[in-house]
């Protein structure tokens, strides 16, 4: 809960718009609530505005206010009250590490230490070359996949020290090969690109594809052991045969 | 009511020893309840002159896989709508939309489903209130509210929900909305489950596109329509009023109650605002039967829970059991058992961060149900079972719960606010010791005195993990205070001073 501070990053006299694609986004964000409700789309605008600045800069939520026409100060309420808007700069990859009770008992102190040996910095703290943020956060809501860090949008669990700093270590690398600078924008999440897997019975970690290109591969998001999901690691205990359909489990009392 | 010998004792009691003085009367009279024998097996443990119900019919089966509801619980297939139909979602949806909804509440009244988000209150009488007299004279909009907000730690059973099964949670959005007589739904998603949102969002499109909802829903002629909200990280806005102000737009701040969102909710209309998990079984309670869903677990907890299994257990896990299942048999069948063996076992959380926790002498036979963790002094909440084996530091744990709480406080009314800050800073002593043992009781005061006094649930949520912790782990709190002190070569001041901080010229309060 800081107040603002005029800074070389973050003051009124830097413009903010949004692009073209997010003013279309923005119409369809508004269409989801009553006309005469217009600021209930207040999160989901300064979260558009979030991923196009790289945080929420004092001119996004003006800009929000404006659009949306409230007042500025119920712009700042929101935007201080939620904990997912980075008021202030974050490097291109924000590592966040769930250290509640579920993970601590499953080892995030071991987690949090890797960490802040790879990347040199303790929690709160960005990298000099701006490429990692490193936050503590509360629980992230994967608890039978503790330990877990979220980088960005995407979940990665079931960690060890050495698979977090091996993770750590594959994102730098691929920030290096493809040229990437540090404070970029928040990168958006790159699963709802890629098609469901359909029918086909094809086995996809749940947290998403991984990325490989230029030259430059990365662990997919998801367990980052043999797990798929939240299954037991040791062997499935139920769902181990075919579901019923439709027509099968229907109630015989004739109410259909 | 006391049972029969327990009476006759207590008359026998009263007339041999009328010429005692009265405290011992009625220590003699207390003794004499206590001691009666138990009913049917079952433990006695009120042992007030209160209305004694029977226990409750228990009937476990063990569930079999055809009668599990999230049957892509591990994402055995896809999300997409055609695997969803291709195992039994939106399968004749129109003729349950055309049941109307006197038939479809009093279908999941007869089901015995209680809410699943934590308070476990009967989901037909929820949806029922919507339905007020002369609810169709009202022009407004009615709004269907899905708390997909899931934050407690321990809990991870929405979030399978969302990523894999969205259907049923869609199809769960129509059928309770046509129950409630509501005309959209919003999901309330936290903003952390981005691609759970994503995965949900093309759901929701794929059965636009086909009909499925939007207008003349299924051809039913029935409207409803379905939008994602995504919060952006508040654990407070799990809880209902304050997610209503949440997707308007403001700060996530508990609203006063009444009046109730079924009266003055979403956009000043009538709202009910429900669990993921309550919703989405919904279409397979009404497409299977009532009877079939009463017909697991005890009286008034019915049906079958999505348990989260983590901690020291051996494969922690998210599995689709039965209710009233013991809490032994959950974890060996599904958790591979508690990391060192049973007898490893120091302690469980069984329901959530917020449900008091129970030590291994308790947790031995009971039974996850609403009723039984209530008797047990702790609760179901989310059935999120956090299990802690001998090497657990327990007041650590409890430690970094009340700083959860701390961080999570919205701030709005004092006894959450402060008391959580208070709380997290003596637990934060507890820790190491750095407390006197008379500051134990006054934790415990503390924590009696934010409970049942502010606005929203968070007070308690924060209150009673610590008054588990007292109750079950006193001795070991005493213990790290003495140790402290021996360490140190005196018991530390009140407020964490050292023994001999006056010598070195800090100032401590008088009367220490």
């Amino acid at each position: 809960m800081a107040p603002h501070r005029d800074t070389p990053e973050n003051n009124l006299s830097i413009p903010f718009k949004f692009s073209q694609q997010n003013e279309k986004l923005i119409q369809e964000v508004l269409s989801r609530y009553p006309s005469q409700y217009k600021k209930a789309a207040v999160m989901p605008l300064l979260d558009l505005g979030q991923r196009q600045h790289g945080f929420t800069s004092i001119s996004v939520m003006n800009e929000v206010a404006r659009l949306l026409e409230m007042p500025p100060m119920r712009v700042y309420e929101v935007a201080t009250f939620y904990t997912m808007y980075n008021r202030n700069p974050v490097g291109r990859f924000h590592v966040q590490c769930c250290t509640t009770t579920p993970c601590q008992l499953n080892g995030s102190d071991g987690i949090m230490k890797a960490i802040e040996e790879q990347l040199g910095i303790h929690h709160g703290e960005t990298t000099p070359d701006k490429m990692f943020t490193f936050t503590e956060v509360e629980c992230l809501g994967a608890c039978a996949n503790a330990p877990m860090v979220q980088i960005n949008d995407d979940y990665y669990e079931d960690l060890t020290p050495e698979t977090t700093k091996s993770l750590l270590k594959g994102l730098q690398e691929a920030a290096e090969k493809s040229g990437a600078s540090g404070m970029a924008p928040g990168l958006p999440g790159d699963y709802g690109k890629d098609e469901v897997s359909g029918s086909s019975g094809r086995q996809e970690k749940a947290g998403g594809p991984g990325y490989a290109a230029q030259g430059a591969s990365l662990p997919a998001p998801g367990p980052m052991s043999k797990r798929i999901s939240c299954e037991p690691a040791h062997g499935l205990t139920s769902l181990t045969s075919e579901p019923p359909t439709g027509e099968q489990i229907m109630r015989k009392d004739g109410a259909f | 009511m006391l049972s029969v010998p327990a009476k006759a004792a207590l008359r026998s009691s009263a007339t041999t020893t009328s010429a005692l003085p009265k405290h011992a009367l009625r220590s003699l009279t207390t003794s004499a309840a206590t001691q009666a024998p138990p009913q049917d097996g079952q433990q006695q443990k009120r042992s007030m002159a209160t209305v004694q119900d029977a226990p409750p019919v228990h009937r476990q089966r063990g569930l079999k896989d055809q009668d599990r509801i999230f049957q892509n619980l591990y994402g055995h297939h896809g999300t997409d709508l055609k695997s969803a139909q291709k195992y039994g979602d939106w399968h004749k949806t129109k003729e349950i939309l055309d049941k109307g909804h006197d038939w479809l509440i009093s279908e999941v009244k007869a089901s015995g489903l209680r809410g699943r988000g934590g308070a476990g209150f009967p989901s037909g009488m929820k949806w029922s209130f919507m339905n007020f007299k002369d609810w169709e004279k009202d022009t407004k909009p009615r709004y269907l509210v899905i708390n997909a907000d899931e934050g407690e730690p321990g809990t991870c059973k929405d979030r399978e929900i969302m990523r894999k099964d969205p259907h049923k949670l869609i199809e769960g959005c129509l059928i309770a909305g046509r129950a409630m007589n509501c005309t959209a739904a919003y999901i309330y998603i936290r903003g952390e489950f981005y691609h759970e949102a994503t995965v949900l969002q093309r759901a929701i499109q794929e059965a636009y596109k086909a009909g499925l909802i939007g207008k003349n829903a299924c051809n039913s002629g029935y409207d409803f329509d379905i939008y994602v909200h995504r919060g952006m990280g508040a654990y407070v806005c799990g809880e209902e009023t304050s997610l209503i102000e949440s997707l308007e737009g403001k700060p996530g701040k508990p609203r006063l109650k009444p009046p109730f969102p079924a009266a003055v909710g979403l956009f000043g209309c009538p709202s009910t605002v429900t669990n993921v998990e309550t919703v989405a079984v919904a279409p397979t309670i009404i497409r299977r039967g009532a009877s079939w869903f009463n017909s697991f677990g005890r009286e008034r907890n019915a049906g079958t829970k999505l348990y989260c299994i983590s901690g020291h257990v051996n494969s922690p896990c998210t599995v689709e059991e039965e209710m009233s299942i013991p809490l032994r048999e959950l974890i060996d069948k599904h958790a591979g058992g508690v990391v060192g063996g049973w007898d490893n076992l120091k302690a469980i959380i069984p329901g959530g961060s917020s449900t008091p926790i129970l030590p291994k002498s308790i947790c031995d036979d009971q039974l996850m149900d609403f009723d039984a963790l209530k008797d047990s002094q702790s609760g179901l909440g989310t059935a999120a079972v956090i299990v802690m084996d001998k090497s657990t530091d327990v007041v650590r744990a409890i430690s970094r719960l009340s700083k959860f709480y701390h961080h999570e406080s919205c701030g709005q009314c004092t006894p959450c606010r402060e008391g959580s800050k208070w709380t997290e800073q003596i637990m934060r002593r507890f820790e190491n010791g750095t407390a006197r043992a008379r500051e134990i009781d006054m934790m415990q005061e503390l924590t009696k005195q934010v409970e049942g006094h502010t606005i929203c649930a968070l007070g308690e949520a924060f209150a009673w993990p610590i008054q588990g912790l007292i109750r079950h782990f006193r001795p070991e709190l005493e213990a790290r205070i003495a140790a402290h002190a021996q360490r140190a070569g005196g018991e530390a001041l009140a407020g964490g001073w050292q023994h001999d901080a006056g010598k070195h010229g800090m100032l401590i309060s008088p009367g220490q």
